[in-house]
Parts: structure tokens; sequence; C-alpha cells
């Protein structure tokens, strides 16, 4: 028995211990919001939040977060109560067919804590931290890929969300 | 039965003379909000109670015979359910538009990696452990892999205008170049997938699919049903790009187990399973010559190419097609070899032909204007033709020099200077041009708009593919019946609706479009002669009918509801004219000179398209055409196996779709105001291609630009363009 917290909520799930934690969200927690691309960790699409830090859910299996706090998109908001990203990306049309798109947010999400926690990046100047810019959203939304390529919008809506955020 | 209108004359353009102001408007997808919040359910997301998992089991040679499965070898595995077999079994997706099933090989195998059995079983793990330790058995016969080598081919007979040979050899100055692009994937997000469940005699199937009219009769087909006994939702489909044209293996196996299993079966490809099975872009040889008088005036052109697919398929890349209209010239030649070898089969990719045959007229071009010593914009400018090079017929609305010209303008292009000129430490920059073409056409589409007194229903089994559907027939039943959008529910993606054209080719927004401009137009005659005016003097605006001095509200006007359906179908226009988005690509990059890698600066996408129906959707699709552009210049190639045939690249870490990193923020899309009176009755163009037609070699031009070195086989990798900067010597 595998117990962790789903979006505040606790779970308790007896799973063949091949279940990922992607598959157990979409098909044992009817929790589709969180997809799958590749099961590989190549597109991000299940980008999840683990006690805060985003990880490929695809690569985790469900029985190693016994005890974790996961966050879904459908954590983030609903329809009716979006959050500040989730509003952005639907202003700015950062998204087409929407399949990345919950994969997305859930980075920019994690992307924002790290940017204050002064994780510098690839593009960073230096090791002490970063400043938002489009090449500090852009290498750090990397590992989330869009075949649709609403890149330039993404960032934007990311953009967007931040000067809110302020 | 709802007449069909045909599109045999121009129409007056009646969305300009609405009231609402919606159309054209950047206006918000209406299912943003579902797709944000991870609410919208994609095919392999219902999941019905009591539903199994089927995996499907794939060909280890590349040609040959399965004579046996050893099923006894997994039969103990606990929750294993079934081993389906069955002579319905599909080869490979259908072709785009088939209406029929695609080859039901029946146990021949064709190409490496094909789909050959289903394992179902109670869990999605066991099933896919079952599906890997089945053994099978084959009878492996000769194949060929390679196209260039191959002896199995078929040539076309040369389509051709003018003498070629004369005026090629009469030229004062030529171009002969030899291009090679490598295969494609369209590597949508969304795996290919399928939740398959019968109720008696009729089987409803979840699947992700754009064509759905089409793909309920190929499914039927395939099952050797009536097509009254299918139905197909797709509401919500992640990404197609031409991969989600046809019915797949995924939708049939999961028919034909539930039928078998008498339970729901879901079955949804593996990434893998994906790259191996599902139509690629076919990898062409293309060879360009050109030929000019000295001031840069074209008199011949010809573009011969080399495609390769699996014996039966008919779909070979068009490779040439937009050579054969961009530009004029005294004589003109394109010929097409297939070569049928064992690799996975190839069919529509987003904008098959253009997206690679402008690779290299594009470059060609290029190449030309360095040799004339003339600019690559005024060359282009210079051979834009009076009528159809081919056919004669007319052009119906065409701005390919008001966005040559405006590109220029706007993307600084006087300041270009000489090729290898602009030096930044390690790394060169240019800048390339390139032309824009895409045809657009119209294909026979229905739909039903009901008008319930303030609110209107739109239906239709039209899909969206993240192209902007909802939001676009939304704004055409907005503006027809004087409703904000917010008023205008519209249901897609269920072939219980009218059939409509479906999603591809460019056409969607242009017939199903029309289909509910029309439908629309029925319920505005019918609410005139409510109020006893003429049609032409009805205007609803707000939920407010105005017409012969009399206003009502719409509430009061419609008691219950008015329903109309309508259909249309290309008519005598379309033989007339010729229909197509044209534009112009400007590209900056910076090329290293050690390590070959290329990073796009800045791009600029000047086109003129139709009118827009919503400002914001169809400047993602440019976008998001342009970047693909970027991915075909620069990184995706399929590698097959020379041994097998076999993808080697079959996943997303090793086929590079471009990433967040590989895109500046500095990407521009400017529309010119246009309207295509001879297209359809919304005087649109299709838009979802011609952001990535040429595209790419506007981003190839500026290598060579940038470095004074031309690469030729696409994409320009790393190791390519050090090669073609160490054969030039600079």
């Amino acid at each position: 028995m595998t117990t962790f917290t789903v979006n505040g909520r606790s779970h308790a799930l007896a799973l063949d211990p091949r279940t990922t934690l992607l598959d157990a969200l979409r098909d044992h927690l009817n929790l589709t919001g969180t997809k799958k691309g590749c099961d590989h960790g190549q597109c991000g699409a299940c980008t999840v939040l683990v006690n805060g830090v985003r990880v490929n859910s695809c690569l985790c299996l469900a029985a190693m977060h016994d005890g974790d706090e996961i966050t879904t998109i459908e954590g983030l908001g609903s329809p009716d109560r979006l959050s500040a990203l989730q509003a952005a990306f639907v202003e700015k049309d950062g998204y087409q067919c929407g399949y990345c798109t919950p994969g997305q947010i859930m980075s920019a999400t994690a992307l924002f804590e790290e940017l204050k926690a002064g994780h510098p990046s690839y593009v960073s100047e230096g090791l002490d931290g970063a400043t938002m810019s489009d090449a500090e959203i852009a290498e750090r939304m990397s590992g989330n890929l869009c075949r649709c390529s609403a890149y330039p919008l993404i960032r934007e809506a990311i953009a967007m969300a931040a000067e809110a955020e302020e | 039965m709802t007449e069909i209108f045909r599109m045999n004359e121009a129409q007056p353009r009646l969305l300009d003379e609405m009231r609402q102001g919606v159309v054209g408007k950047p206006l918000s997808r209406p299912e943003g909000p579902k797709k944000v919040t991870g609410t919208a359910r994609y095919a392999a997301e219902d999941l019905p109670d009591g539903c199994v998992h089927g995996v499907l089991v794939r060909a280890t040679i590349s040609r040959g015979r399965v004579t046996g499965l050893d099923r006894e070898a997994i039969r103990d595995m606990p929750g294993l359910i079934d081993v389906i077999t069955d002579a319905r079994l599909l080869r490979n997706p259908a072709q785009g538009m088939a209406g029929v099933a695609p080859c039901q090989p029946n146990g021949e195998v064709f190409y490496h990696g094909q789909p050959i059995a289903l394992v179902v079983a109670e869990s999605l793990e066991t099933a896919r452990d079952a599906a890997h330790r089945l053994p099978v058995h084959y009878e492996e016969i000769a194949f060929e892999t390679d196209p260039e080598a191959a002896q199995d081919r078929e040539d076309k007979d040369p389509e051709t205008a003018g003498h070629f040979d004369a005026t090629f050899a009469a030229s004062s100055v030529t171009i002969d170049a030899r291009y090679r692009t490598d295969a494609q994937a369209a590597a949508a997000m969304e795996p290919h997938a399928a939740i398959a469940q019968w109720s008696g005699e009729t089987v409803l199937l979840r699947g992700s699919l754009q064509m759905l009219r089409f793909n309920r009769d190929e499914l039927a087909d395939s099952l050797g049903i009536d097509p009254e006994r299918v139905r197909i939702l797709s509401p919500f489909i992640g990404g197609g790009f031409g991969s989600k044209l046809g019915i797949g293996p995924e939708a049939v196996a999961a028919a034909i187990a539930s039928e078998k299993i008498g339970r729901p079966v879901r079955v949804v490809m593996s990434r893998q399973t994906v790259f191996d099975t599902v139509l690629r872009r076919s990898e062409t040889l293309q060879r360009v010559r050109l030929g000019a008088d000295g001031d840069g005036r074209l008199r011949a052109i010809s573009h011969d190419d080399l495609v390769s697919n699996l014996p039966g398929e008919s779909f070979a890349e068009p490779v040439s097609q937009a050579s054969q209209f961009l530009y004029g010239a005294d004589g003109l030649s394109f010929s097409q070899t297939l070569a049928r070898v064992s690799r996975t089969p190839s069919g529509s990719v987003r904008a098959p032909g253009e997206a690679v045959g402008m690779l290299a007229l594009e470059s060609a071009m290029d190449e030309l204007a360095e040799k004339l010593g003339l600019c690559p914009v005024e060359l282009r400018l210079r051979n834009i033709p009076e009528t159809h090079p081919m056919t004669g017929q007319a052009y119906s609305v065409r701005r390919l020099a008001d966005c040559l010209r405006t590109g220029a303008e706007q993307f600084g292009w006087a300041r270009r200077g000489a090729p290898g000129a602009q030096v930044e430490g390690d790394w060169r920059i240019g800048m390339g041009v390139a032309s824009a073409a895409r045809k657009s056409a119209l294909v026979q589409s229905a739909a039903r708009v009901r008008l319930l007194g303030d609110r209107a229903v739109v239906e239709t089994d039209m899909t969206d593919i993240g192209t902007g559907s909802y939001a676009i027939l939304g704004q055409i039943a907005g503006e027809m019946l004087g409703l904000p959008v917010e008023k205008v529910d519209v249901r897609l993606g269920d072939t219980s609706f009218p059939g409509a054209s479906g999603s591809g080719g460019s056409f969607g927004a242009n017939s199903a479009g029309s289909a509910v401009f029309l439908a629309a137009k029925k319920i505005r005659a019918e609410l005139a002669a409510q109020l006893g005016c003429a049609p032409g003097e009805l205007a609803l605006q707000d939920g407010i009918a105005r017409g012969g001095n009399i206003e009502r509200a719409l509430t009061d006007l419609v008691s219950s509801e008015i329903v109309h359906e309508a259909e249309i179908a290309a008519g005598d226009t379309s033989k007339s004219h010729l229909s197509s988005g044209f534009g112009a690509h400007f590209a900056e990059v910076a090329v290293n000179v050690w390590t070959g890698e290329v990073r796009v600066r800045r791009m600029l996408g000047v086109m003129a398209m139709g009118r827009i129906l919503n400002e914001k959707t169809s400047r993602s699709q440019a976008l998001g055409g342009m970047i693909w552009g970027i991915g075909s210049a620069l990184t995706e190639a399929l590698e097959h196996d020379p041994r097998t045939g076999h993808i080697v690249t079959r996943d997303l870490a090793n086929y590079h779709v471009p990433s967040h990193a590989d895109v500046p923020g500095d990407m521009s899309v400017v529309f010119l105001e246009e309207r295509d009176d001879m297209a359809n009755p919304i005087q649109t163009k299709g838009i979802g291609e011609l952001g990535i037609s040429g595209a790419g070699a506007a981003v190839l031009n500026a290598i060579a630009h940038a470095t004074g070195a031309r690469v030729r086989d696409f994409p320009a990798l790393p190791d390519r363009v050090i090669r073609a900067i160490e054969m030039a010597g600079v």
C-alpha cells in the first residue's frame, strides 16, 4: 500500500509495483490533467510537483512516493478559478492543442520558486541566482516540448504572470 | 437532404457587413480554461468501467511473414486476457481522406515495427510486459531499405510546360543543384490512442483523429461493418499535423479486441510505436535547375525528386507542388520517382510537398541570386508570374510582392552586407529570405446551427487539433446571428453531427467555417422573413434584430429554436482560379564556425492568407509553422538503420523537435489584409501550413549568408555545416 497526498487529498493505493506515478494519477485517481507524451522523461508533459519540486512523473514509480505531497495541474486552479499562470496562458494563447499545457504550467510554477530560491541556470550570469528574463525562461522551460510550437507565446504568458505576481 | 452549395462564383463579402464585430478579433479560445486546468479530456482519458488494456505487438523483421506466435510462453502471466491476431488488423494508418480501410496484411510484414498482434490484459503493465515477452516466429524474405539504391521504383510522367531543355540551354546564368532532406515525423505530443466500446451492434470509438467523416468510413470498412454502426468521438486532439488524418492500427485493434472480449479496450501507442508505425514524411532527394537571363528573369525551372513509400501506398510526397506556380518561366519541367522500400510508410505531415520542396527551391533561388549578383528579394520580385505557369489559371488574390517588400522593410533587410562579413568572435551572422506559398482548398463540409433565442449552438463533426476551430466557428456564428461569442456553444468531434471536412490540408476553416456561415445565413433569412424585411436589411447585434423599422429581441422572435443545416463543396472557382496563401519569411542566424552550431536570432513572417477569422489563433498557427521551419532546417531527422530500415531516432530525445531554447523570443508575424473572393463565401485561405512553407529555407539561406558556405543536405546539422564551411574554404 502506497499513501501519498495529491492536491491536499490523501490517497492510499494498492498498485502493481510497476505502476508509474503518472499512470497512478491518470488511470487510478482519474487525474488526467497530467499528460503522457513519451513515458521516457523526454517531453515534460507529465510534469508534477513532488514536495514542491518539479519532476517527470513518468520516470517515477508510484511506490517510491509514500508520504509525499504531490501537486498536479488540477491543484492549481479550475476553469472558474484560474491561477495567474493559467489565466495568462489563455490570454496569450500560450498553447494550441493543449496537450503539453499542464506540463508547461507546472514547470513554470516551479520555475518561479526556483528563481526566488536563487537557483542559477546555464544562461545565468553567475552562480548567485538569476533574474527573470526571456533567456532564463527559455532555458528553464526547455524540458517541456510543445509540438504546436507555441513557445514564444508560452514565454510571454510566463512573463505576464511573473509581472502580475510582483 | 440539404442542398449542397457549390462555390461557382465570387460571393458577396457578407461578413464585412455584419454588426457584431467578432470575426477577425484576437479572441481567446473558448476551450482555453479547460486546457489550462487539465480538464479537457483527450482520447485515452475517459476510461469506461471494466476497461482493459491493449498493447500492440510489432514485427522485429523488415519483410516476410509471421509464421506463429508462441502464446503458450506467456499464458501464465497473471492478468493476461488475450493475444489477438486478426486478418482485419492494419499495417499502418489510412492516408488522409481515404475513406476506406488501409492495407490489412494478414500476417505479412512490410516494415520493421509493423503491428502484428494485440496483447490484452487487465492492466497496462501486464499488457506491456506480455507484448515484449511474446515470442514471434517469422519467415523472412529479401528487402531494400535505401531509396537512392532501390531497384523497385516507379517513375512518374514529368509534368511540363513549354520546353525546359531548350530554355535552360539558352539561359545565360544557370543553377543545377541537388538537395537532400531527411525523413521527418509529425511527433504530435499526444500519442495515438483509442478506446473502443461495443453496445449491441454498434461500436463507440474515442479516438485521436483529425477527419471523423472519413475515419468513420475507414473504421467501418476495416471491421467489415456498416458505417452506421460506428460512432467516433474526438472532442480534443493533442496535435495532429497530418499524423491523425486516417484511422490507425490502434483504433482497429481496440475495436476488434473489444468485440471479441466483450469489454471496453484501450490501446495507446508508446512514443516509439508512434515513430515506427505512424506515417512519416518521406526523405527526399531533389534536383533543382534554374535558368535565367542576365537581369534575373527566369527562363527555365525544373524540380525533380525521389521519395519513398511502402508498396501499395498511393501517397508520394508532392515535393514540387509550390515550384509549379510560385515563379514563372518559359520552360518548366517537374518529375518524380517513387522508391518502394521497407521503411515506415510515408504520408502527409504538415504541408506535404512545400515543407521540404520549398527548402530546395528557395535555396536554389538564393544560389541563383548570388550568381547573378542580385538581391534575393529583388530576384523573387522579378519572377512573379501573371498567371499559373503550368495551367494558365488566374490567381484568386496574391500579395506575394507586398509580403516581400513589407518584410524586407520591417526586418531591416537593407542592412544585410556581403556574405561572411558580419563577425562576432567565433560566430558569423547572416540574414536569409524565402518566399512562402501553400495551396488553399475547399472540401465538402456540412454544419448545423441552432438559434435558441439569445444563444446559439453549432454542431459539426469538425475537429479542433489546436488550430482554433472552437474559436472561429463560434465567431462566425456569433457574427452572423448578432451574438457575443460567449453565447455560442460550439460542439465538435462527434460523428453524430453533420460531416465536415475535418482538419487537414489547411482547408478546415475554409470548409467547416463556410458551412457554419451558410447555415447561419439561412437562419438570418428566416429571421428577416419574420420581421418582414429583406435579408439584406436585417441587422443583428447583441441579441437584437432590426429591419423594416422594427426592432425585436431575438428572445421574442425565436419561440423555441430555429435550426438549419448547410453543406458546401468546391465549384467552378476552384478550376478557374488558383487559391493559395503567399508570404515571405526572413531569418537572422548566428553560426559558430568551429562547432557548426546554428542559433536563430530572430524571424519575421509576412503573410497574406485571405480573411483572418481570429487574429490570435491565426498568429499562433503561423508562429508554430515558422518554428517547424526551424526544426526542418536545423534539427529534425529520422535516421534509418541501413540494415533493417528501422528508425533509429524513434523517440523525443533522438528526434529533435524545436524546444524553447531553440526558438528566439523575437518571432514576429505580420498579416496583410486580404479577401479571397474566389475561395469560399467567407473569403478565407488556409493558415495552418503557410507558416512552415519556406520558413526553413529562410534559415538555411541565412546560414549561407552568414558563412559564405552552402549546406545542401538538410537539416543543417553541425557536422554538415562544418563540412560545408571546409569545402567552401572560407
